[in-house]
């Protein structure tokens, strides 16, 4: 199938699915909704011609007969019986969509008074004003067919609001399951709000229980404001015919503070586009990210760090650890605007390959505007290193082991930027796992998903 | 415990150790002196394993077993600790963790339980105090940001962990001023039995002030060209290597 025919048939969707996606959605998404896909029709599904998707071909990601529900489908059974989370210590609000769509029947959180945690649907009528306020407000469908696609097919998602000078210790955990007993296209679109001096931190956990195909284009809005701190933990670990288009854009306001783990453990193809705008003076920015990857994986970070306002700090740091013919690509891209003056910028991507077939292509994107500024980008790509792995043989530890201890040490860097202790301890054990060449699920997903 | 007969080794088809013979007993000390370039560092390499060198010819013999035949970690194993001349820098492997799971592959190799946590800590504590070294370079990641004498204080540091039998030393003093230097001596003094044994290698003789050898040995152009007691290591202070080339000329 061409790209021409995939970018008809979603046009065909659209149109002969028109009422069913406007049913149970807002008037405010419909707009949106309509002009999302106007772009979409000039942008379509981006391919290798695009610049920012040069090493990522989405074609015959997109090149399958996926089911596409317009409307939330009934979950059969208790997904709260069939699933749930064993990260010792890891107590969490605990959130669960099914296929991108909100569960119906989630337990109630016990979050301080005022924060709200519900569907998106949910949200654009009955926290519309708030809704309205930011939703389709950061992310870019005029610039981004694949934002363009999500507006114009989102329904449901997590709606996430967490009002001024209160305090969410309880990290939220949402996680997605995918479940079908088709191969499934799920378009899941987040909107998360945090208000002057509040501060939250948020897990995104992606799962797929069944072995169907599937491809998820799920677009995240988070605008941090005036103060706030918060944190972005996303955790990437499906199965080889899973396709994860991930696009998340944060907004900062003055002096808020976010940090971004994303840490991609498995899957079949993986993209992530990363946007932070720097939207007022004193924000401080930490994204990081770590991607194992074997076989024919592949993965994609695209990073954005736009510095509109001065005296802003960002630091980006992604590791990656490549085996077999996997394939990766990094792009980070960094814009000081003309007036952010007293910008720090600063920006590493280091990777480690296993194989002589293993790629990565890692690109620096630097537009500076403004003079007095401090940026730094840096890439490397290397092979264990032989002194440190004679090191460790010399001490009597066995080479597999030793190869199995400077990995680790690799990854680790990026781990231990985590702030929530039982999560790090879980990512580390996942990643030993996951060199050792076990299966680097939890037990009850390793269970639900037969493996 | 060790004896080395003929042997030769090179690196990309360059021979380094041209024709070595070495016989080291329990409880001795054997200093190993020579001009830059003579291959000393290359011999304790060959000796700990590095892949890098080809063995071409010769052998080598480690308590009735061929150590040639055996990987770096079963030589370290079977007693053999090199003390590296450029400690390397791991960032990310603790030193705790790098210890932990040395001394159990070491203890598994024996037949040995693992260490139970406390035990291993206690044994921490011991050689930490008996060599001198602070707590807070064994709390940091491998020789992470140490400087040159912290780099061989942990060098001794994991030699008294590992209780090798045998310990070639490569250029420990180099980098040392004279404080760490009395450490690390002491230390190396301190983990002398008479069952094991000690290879120094060294350019200059004052590391031998504080470690006194049994046997000075010259190597020179990859072979041992003279063998004798500790004054040897004075005559060479005092008049340098020159008149060794000059007697192997003659």
């Amino acid at each position: 199938m061409s790209i021409d025919t995939i970018n008809n048939d979603f046009a065909d969707l659209f149109e002969q699915g028109k009422s069913l996606l406007e049913e149970n959605s807002s008037k405010f998404m419909n707009t949106k909704r309509e002009e999302a896909f106007e772009q979409f029709k000039k942008l379509g599904v981006p391919t290798l011609a695009n610049e920012n998707y040069k090493y990522t071909n989405l074609v015959p990601a997109f090149d399958h007969p996926y089911t596409v529900d317009l409307q939330y489908r009934t979950v059969i059974g208790d997904l709260n019986e069939l699933f749930y989370c064993d990260v010792p210590e890891l107590d969490t609000n605990l959130v669960l969509l099914s296929n991108g769509w909100y569960y119906n029947q989630n337990r109630k959180l016990e979050t301080p008074e005022g924060v709200i945690v519900c569907s998106l649907q949910e949200a654009a009528e009955k926290h519309s004003e708030i809704f309205e306020k930011h939703y389709g407000k950061y992310a870019k469908p005029n610039e981004e067919g694949l934002v363009a696609l999500n507006t114009a097919l989102a329904k449901d998602g997590v709606f996430i609001y967490v009002p001024k000078n209160v305090v969410v210790e309880k990290p939220i955990q949402v996680i997605n399951l995918l479940r079908s007993d088709r191969d499934l296209m799920a378009t899941q679109r987040n909107l998360v709000v945090i208000e002057e001096n509040a501060q939250a931190k948020l897990i995104f956990c992606d799962h797929t229980l069944t072995h169907n195909k599937y491809l998820s284009n799920t677009v995240s809005e988070i605008n941090v404001a005036k103060n706030a701190v918060f944190d972005l933990y996303t955790l990437q670990n499906q199965h080889l015919n899973a396709t994860v288009l991930n696009s998340v854009f944060i907004r900062q306001e003055a002096n808020s503070n976010v940090l971004s783990n994303t840490l991609s453990l498995y899957g079949g193809l993986i993209r992530n586009n990363h946007y932070t705008l720097f939207d007022g003076e004193h924000c401080e920015n930490h994204t990081y990210g770590m991607y194992l990857m074997d076989r024919n994986q592949h993965v994609d970070n695209f990073t954005f760090a736009d510095h509109a306002q001065p005296n802003c700090v960002s630091n980006e740091h992604f590791k990656g650890v490549m085996d077999d013919e996997a394939t990766a690509a990094f792009t980070g891209k960094i814009h000081v605007r003309r007036d952010a003056q007293k910008t720090e910028a600063y920006q590493s991507n280091n990777n480690l390959l296993l194989s002589d077939t293993a790629v990565i292509n890692t690109k620096p994107q630097l537009i500076i505007d403004a003079d007095d500024v401090k940026c730094s980008h840096g890439a490397t790509v290397g092979q264990m290193d032989d002194d440190a792995l004679f090191y460790l043989r010399a001490r009597g530890i066995h080479e597999e082991e030793a190869r199995m201890m400077l990995m680790f040490a690799f990854a680790h860097e990026i781990i231990e930027k985590i702030r929530i202790d039982a999560l790090k301890d879980r990512i580390d054990e996942l990643v030993e796992k996951r060199l050792r060449g076990e299966i680097s699920k939890c037990n009850t997903c390793a269970i639900a998903c037969n493996q | 415990m060790l004896s080395i007969k003929n042997l030769h080794a090179s690196i990309n088809g360059k021979e380094i150790l041209k024709g070595i013979n070495l016989e080291i007993k329990p409880g001795e000390v054997h200093a190993i002196m020579g001009p830059n370039g003579a291959g000393k560092s290359t011999l304790a390499s060959v000796l700990a394993g590095r892949e890098l060198f080809d063995v071409t010819d010769g052998e080598v013999v480690f308590e009735q077993k061929d150590l040639l035949d055996l990987s770096p970690e079963d030589r370290a194993k079977e007693g053999i600790f090199l003390g590296f001349q450029y400690p390397i820098e791991i960032p990310g492997v603790s030193t705790v963790n790098f210890m932990k799971t040395a001394v159990n592959e070491h203890r598994k190799y024996k037949g040995l339980e693992p260490h139970k946590a406390s035990d291993f800590l206690k044994l921490m504590r011991d050689k930490k105090a008996l060599v001198e070294i602070d707590s807070n370079l064994t709390n940091r990641s491998v020789n992470e940001g140490f400087s040159g004498g912290e780099k061989k204080k942990n060098e001794i540091f994991q030699m008294a962990m590992l209780e090798p039998k045998l310990a070639v030393l490569d250029e420990t003093d180099s980098g040392l001023d004279i404080d760490a230097l009395r450490i690390v001596a002491n230390g190396v003094n301190k983990l002398k039995t008479s069952e094991n044994a000690t290879v120094v290698i060294t350019h200059y003789q004052r590391l031998l002030d504080y470690i006194v050898p049994d046997v000075v040995h010259v190597l020179f152009d990859g072979r041992i060209v003279k063998t004798a007691g500790k004054e040897l290591a004075l005559e060479l202070e005092e008049k340098g290597y020159d008149w060794i080339k000059e007697e192997l000329v003659k």
